[in-house]
């Protein structure tokens, strides 16, 4: 047994830089796989409602009439499953945290602006057929 | 004889840092017997086991606990995969173990520090902590979360670890091991900690087996009971043993998770050697149909994930058995007894996660 095992420590730590960040002054860290908040690239989507439906925490809604995918933000838990889901790969997780907020104002609406392109015509299908024929 | 009072201790209280009430039945300042209720902190997450599809529960289920979360994922997880007949691919056992260990790391240095903090060393406190937030950090460079990984599905794991991190992950080590040898000396050697712990809360070994002790309460009685020797995951295929104190005292439960912190630390470097390539995950098709309880070693002693599916992509039952209601009836017996004044310290030393037991 010995007494003041901990003065080596407490004299380190006393007269060493400090252990913690100085947030917020300096940003928070941050690595590339952090998982901060879901985005969506609402050129891409094209509604399929996949992510919808694998949200745990129903935090997602995709209005197919309406052309809207909308989040509740404070709902989300950030697991990364719509993202993993998404067949077009249209949403993204960014690594930085949403600020936080003082008012319920976590739902947010984004406009898809996805347009269906349109397909060739079958009589051009026909005739290329007729050529490789 | 003098009278016997009964004090109520909590589910609010400045030195215990979870919701549970006890009732304390005291002769002068010395505990004759402790009354434990629960029931402040129920959140119904197995009812909602019905509501969502088996692989999203996943995320349900490791928010059971915001400490051992990823532990409490991976036992859902093999349940799943044995109701299912699944093989996991080797690798995907490995980067389980590797997360596992460091999931005991994180929970261990929380812990040591809420004791010293107890205790009312707080430059220790502080500097358990201090350790933890590198194993976090590890954490959120592997997986994505640093608390809640996320990093467990049906059939495997999510992420792989490149050789390059798995590297860097153990040179890291060697330096993270250095600052724990003289943290752990603090609380093995200082004679301020041990006249604190020694002979406080004792658990003799045969109350330690009749109660049902589990993890490191039960193993610092010198009831060598580790989940992890059942072999799951990776387990079986990497040398160790449990951490076995005799004492059945706070000392020798603090001293088992003071040494269990070496322990896993090797299990991680073993389990870097040995990782085999490979894929990491394999195809679910279909629905489970049948239960099977499935068993893991949390920080705290053995976990029960019970799993039953009826065909369907929803779950029929989900029964979670966490090891701080196993370990409550071995606590009502340290607490015969004891004085006032170490309540605190002898609640704590069983490392109660209310929050997980209620969920």
């Amino acid at each position: 047994m010995a007494f003041f095992e901990m003065a080596k420590t407490a004299i380190r730590s006393f007269v060493g830089k400090p252990a913690t960040r100085r947030y917020p002054f300096v940003p928070g860290k941050v690595t590339p796989l952090s998982r901060g908040h879901v985005t969506i690239d609402v050129a891409s989507c094209i509604s399929c409602g996949m992510c919808m439906k694998k949200c745990p925490s129903e935090a997602i809604c995709v209005n197919k009439d309406e052309k809207t995918w909308t989040i509740d933000r404070l709902r989300c838990i950030v697991c990364n499953s719509c993202v993993e889901v998404c067949p077009v790969h249209c949403l993204t997780m960014d690594t930085v945290y949403s600020p936080a907020v003082t008012t319920h104002s976590g739902l947010e609406v984004f406009h898809i602006t996805y347009v269906k392109p349109e397909k060739p015509p079958k009589a051009d299908s026909v005739d290329e057929n007729k050529e490789q024929a | 004889m003098s009278r016997q009072i009964v004090m109520p201790f909590g589910p609010q209280h400045p030195v215990l840092p979870e919701p549970i009430h006890l009732d304390l039945v005291l002769e002068d300042e010395t505990g004759v017997d402790g009354m434990l209720s629960i029931g402040y902190l129920h959140g119904g997450l197995e009812t909602l086991v019905e509501k969502r599809q088996f692989p999203e529960y996943v995320y349900i289920a490791e928010r059971t606990c915001g400490i051992c979360s990823f532990i409490h994922g991976m036992t859902y997880c093999q349940g799943i995969e044995r109701v299912m007949g699944l093989e996991v691919p080797e690798r995907a056992h490995y980067l389980r173990t590797i997360w596992s260990e460091y999931s005991r790391l994180h929970s261990h240095l929380l812990w040591l520090g809420l004791f010293a903090d107890s205790m009312g060393f707080e430059n220790l406190f502080m500097n358990a902590w201090k350790h933890r937030e590198f194993v976090l950090d590890v954490m959120e460079e592997t997986t994505g979360g640093r608390v809640i990984q996320g990093s467990c599905k049906v059939g495997g794991v999510r992420r792989d670890i490149d050789q390059e991190t798995l590297k860097k992950m153990e040179r890291d080590l060697k330096g993270f091991e250095k600052g724990l040898k003289e943290m752990a000396n603090v609380f093995l050697n200082d004679d301020s900690v041990a006249s604190r712990l020694r002979g406080v809360g004792v658990l003799s070994r045969n109350d330690a087996y009749v109660c049902g002790a589990v993890g490191p309460t039960g193993r610092g009685s010198g009831v060598p009971i580790d989940a992890r020797m059942t072999g799951y995951a990776a387990y079986g295929e990497l040398d160790f043993s449990p951490v076995v104190e005799q004492d059945g005292d706070c000392y020798a439960r603090c001293a088992v998770r003071v040494n269990e912190l070496f322990s896993s630390i090797e299990i991680i470097r073993q389990s870097i050697d040995r990782i085999p390539g490979g894929e990491i995950e394999v195809k679910v098709k279909g629905n489970p149909d049948g239960e099977y309880f499935s068993r893991s070693e949390q920080p705290r002693g053995e976990l029960v994930h019970y799993v039953k599916g009826n065909g369907t992509k929803y779950l029929a039952r989900s029964r979670i058995r966490t090891p701080t209601l196993t370990n409550i009836p071995p606590l009502v017996k340290m607490l015969q007894g004891c004085e006032l004044a170490d309540v605190p310290v002898i609640v704590l030393s069983i490392d109660p996660c209310i929050g997980c037991m209620e969920r």
